[in-house]
């Protein structure tokens, strides 16, 4: 084959590739919360809303979900400053990934709003709960319940999607990985080792995300499927 | 605004309309032939992962470690170890090949996972009574098991198939001339990214949007079937 | 001569002891039934029998055959002679009625279809289902396709027969129905091993009775004397609770 793969001198950087991941953390944890927080409010007004906002969360949802992440990102990046606005490498994938989120968390939150509805509510009210007893003892804790696996799930797919920042020149795990490649060409044993970084990172977060919904959600994820 | 008026017609020449038709084509086709081997490649990964036999332990150990792996490394970084990777052997240096077979190798781990939750979601009674009544492992699947399971499969193969045309985008990155490949190409020639980007959602949208409908259309005909 | 013999049997779910010592012997053309409060470990016992839960030690002999649980072929064999209907029915839920009785005599014993349709109509009939030969099990009533698995069962023409609560969800002019089956059956020489909590049916149909609670057999009697005057409290206790129920 005349090629031998070489780890050494790729290791060197193992230190600037787990900070690396740290950004790709950074990226995943806020556009997560901030998709959290639209699509909560997305979810809300598809739920209690009229027809005509309904329609318009609708069509962002379906929009959204059907066209890629990546041409998205592509979108804000290049086609915004057309219109005089100019984003920064690092916030346009932030807030690509944080509008793409907001489509998915919306859809998965506002399951979880239904579910709620038929279920466990009638029972509330046949014990005579207050609407603060009804909210804190039963809605909550099965809201929580039901929306923690699909939205742990999501979170791992978003940290994943992190990589498409390093299109765009944002230095993280990716985005470094690039770096190292373009000064070392130790092309193969890069990107394994960053892939290797990435199944590490999933799976502490798989694991922390278990703990947390077995313990306080009642919730099971299982950590290797 | 103005100039953008001013370019459309320059934008959709012929020849411009046919070169997006065939980078369609290639996201299409990236596509469908990694959801036809993952459901294939996967089904089988699947029954091979529920079976009991001591001495297919190793397979069992092989596919877990398989599924781990690939639904835990980002497509982009997956596709630029697979090209490196068939740099050096020198296999082939078709990039359309190499993406291909990223592609078929991501789509199994992920079918695999939804064919096995499927299995995994018939009731053990149907496994019992047909132990009972001698049937073989694969007799049960065949008879028994994939005949209830699909309902439970299809809907969120489907939801699969449509992020797998969204991230065929990422092919992009090592030069396949599909959709994002062909926008970038025409925002290099001086076209505008509000056209040229704008342009492919849009045709993303189309390829993505009948599966989407078609899959919601199903999960609610089969649930509302099953009560 | 013993047709099932089984000796000092143990068996788990995972760390449930769920039998404990089971030691119990059945003649050929015999009808013993079990009894015994909820959890006791009837069904466990029945799915002993046909290798859907291993016993992890004892010996079980069929036919004066040891069998070894672990021998695919040994598992097949004992398959091939008895037959058992399920307290959940446990039908094939992407089959008709029909289908499911038809499907295993036809690809699993690879009899000849026509003769297995034949079969299967005579049966269904005799349950009182030819009009729902074309009926899927969510479209039935739990005492339908309690019928249907007993008609699934016949149809294999097994040497055996192991019924879990079947009369739990017939009522009563089926029940006697039923009865009149397994007693037609019982003069064929088919063995039977009837899990029950219709005593009526136990006390009319059994040659013996065996009582089990919490894994183990407390007591094997004949029918007149577990009701009667049993040997044992616990018996005695769960007699007259079902008797005063009534
Ligand atoms: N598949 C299983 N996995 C784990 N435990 C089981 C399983 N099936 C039964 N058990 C447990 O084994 C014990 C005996 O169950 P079994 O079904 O044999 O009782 P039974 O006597 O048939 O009761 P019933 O009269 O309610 O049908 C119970 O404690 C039950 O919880
Ligand atoms: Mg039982």
């Amino acid at each position: 084959m005349g090629y031998t793969l070489v780890y050494t001198q790729v290791l060197e950087f193992l230190p600037y590739l787990i900070k690396g991941a740290w950004i790709s953390l950074q990226i995943a944890i806020l556009a997560f919360f901030g998709g959290m927080f639209f699509g909560l409010i997305l979810a809300t007004i598809r739920t209690f809303g009229n027809k005509v906002s309904n329609k318009i969360v609708i069509c962002y949802v379906t929009f959204f979900t059907n066209t890629p992440q990546l041409v998205q990102i592509y979108f804000l990046f290049f086609a915004l400053p057309e219109f005089g606005i100019l984003l920064s490498p690092y916030i346009a994938v932030l807030l690509g990934m944080t509008l793409n989120a907001a489509a998915y968390l919306c859809e998965i939150q506002r399951a979880g709003f239904l579910s709620i509805r038929q279920n466990e509510l009638d029972a509330a009210k046949t014990l005579n709960f207050s609407l603060v007893q009804q909210v804190k003892y039963v809605i909550l804790p099965h809201i929580m319940r039901v929306l923690f696996p699909p939205l742990s799930n999501h979170y791992i797919i978003m940290t994943l999607g992190t990589s498409m920042a390093a299109i765009f020149g944002v230095e993280e795990l990716t985005g470094r990985a690039f770096n190292i490649n373009s000064e070392t060409f130790r092309s193969v044993e890069i990107f394994s080792l960053t892939a290797l970084i990435y199944i590490v990172i999933t799976f502490i977060a798989t694991f922390l995300l278990a703990v947390i919904g077995r313990y306080f959600f009642k919730a099971k994820i299982r950590i290797i499927q | 605004m103005e100039r953008l008026i001013e370019e459309i017609p320059n934008f959709f020449t012929i020849w411009n309309v046919i070169f997006l038709a065939k980078a369609m084509g290639v996201t299409f086709l990236l596509t469908a032939i990694g959801c036809l081997v993952g459901f294939s490649v996967g089904g089988l990964l699947a029954i091979f992962r529920k079976t009991k036999s001591i001495y297919l332990l190793p397979i069992r150990i092989f596919i877990i470690i398989y599924t781990e792996i690939f639904r835990r490394v980002p497509f982009l970084v997956s596709l630029l170890l697979f090209f490196y990777v068939f740099q050096i052997i020198k296999i082939s240096d078709n990039l359309f090949l190499i993406a291909t077979i990223t592609v078929c190798i991501i789509a199994t781990a992920y079918i695999g996972e939804i064919i096995r939750s499927g299995i995994e979601s018939i009731n053990q009674t149907q496994w019992d009574a047909a132990a009972a009544m001698n049937f073989s492992y694969y007799q049960t699947l065949r008879e028994i098991i994939f005949p209830q399971a699909w309902k439970v499969i299809l809907p969120p193969a489907f939801g699969f198939f449509i992020m797998f045309i969204k991230d065929t985008a990422l092919a992009s990155q090592i030069g396949v001339m599909e959709l994002t490949f062909a926008a970038k190409i025409l925002n290099n020639k001086g076209f505008s990214p509000l056209l040229s980007f704008g342009t492919i959602l849009i045709l993303y949208f189309i390829l993505s949007f009948p599966l989407d409908r078609f899959g919601k259309f199903m999960e609610k005909k089969l649930a509302s079937n099953r009560n | 001569m013993h047709q099932i013999e089984i000796k000092s049997a143990n068996a788990f779910y995972e760390k449930l002891h769920v039998l404990k010592n089971i030691d119990l012997n059945v003649d050929k053309g015999e009808i013993v039934s079990l009894i015994g409060p909820s959890g006791s470990g009837k069904s466990s016992l029945l799915k002993m029998l046909v290798g859907l839960l291993i016993p992890k030690s004892g010996k079980i002999f069929l036919n004066k055959t040891l069998i070894n649980f672990h021998n695919q072929s040994d598992l097949r064999n004992i398959r091939e002679q008895i037959a058992i209907v399920f307290q959940q029915y446990n039908l094939f839920q992407n089959m008709n009625v029909l289908k499911n009785v038809c499907i295993a005599p036809t690809k699993i014993q690879k009899r000849n279809p026509k003769e297995v349709n034949e079969q299967a109509l005579y049966l269904l009939e005799k349950v009182g289902l030819q009009d729902k030969l074309k009926s899927y099990p969510d479209e039935l009533s739990g005492g339908q396709q309690q019928r249907v698995a007993i008609a699934r069962a016949l149809c294999l023409n097994p040497q055996i027969l192991l019924l879990d609560e079947i009369t739990s969800a017939l009522d009563p002019e089926l029940v006697k129905e039923v009865l009149d089956t397994i007693r037609l059956l019982a003069s064929e020489g088919m063995t039977m091993l009837i899990v029950s909590h219709e005593m009526n049916f136990v006390k009319e149909v059994s040659s013996r009775v065996v009582f089990m609670d919490d894994g183990s057999i407390i007591e094997i009697n004949s029918p007149k004397n577990i009701f009667e005057k049993p040997s044992e409290k616990r018996t005695l206790d769960f007699v007259g609770k079902i008797l005063k129920e009534k």
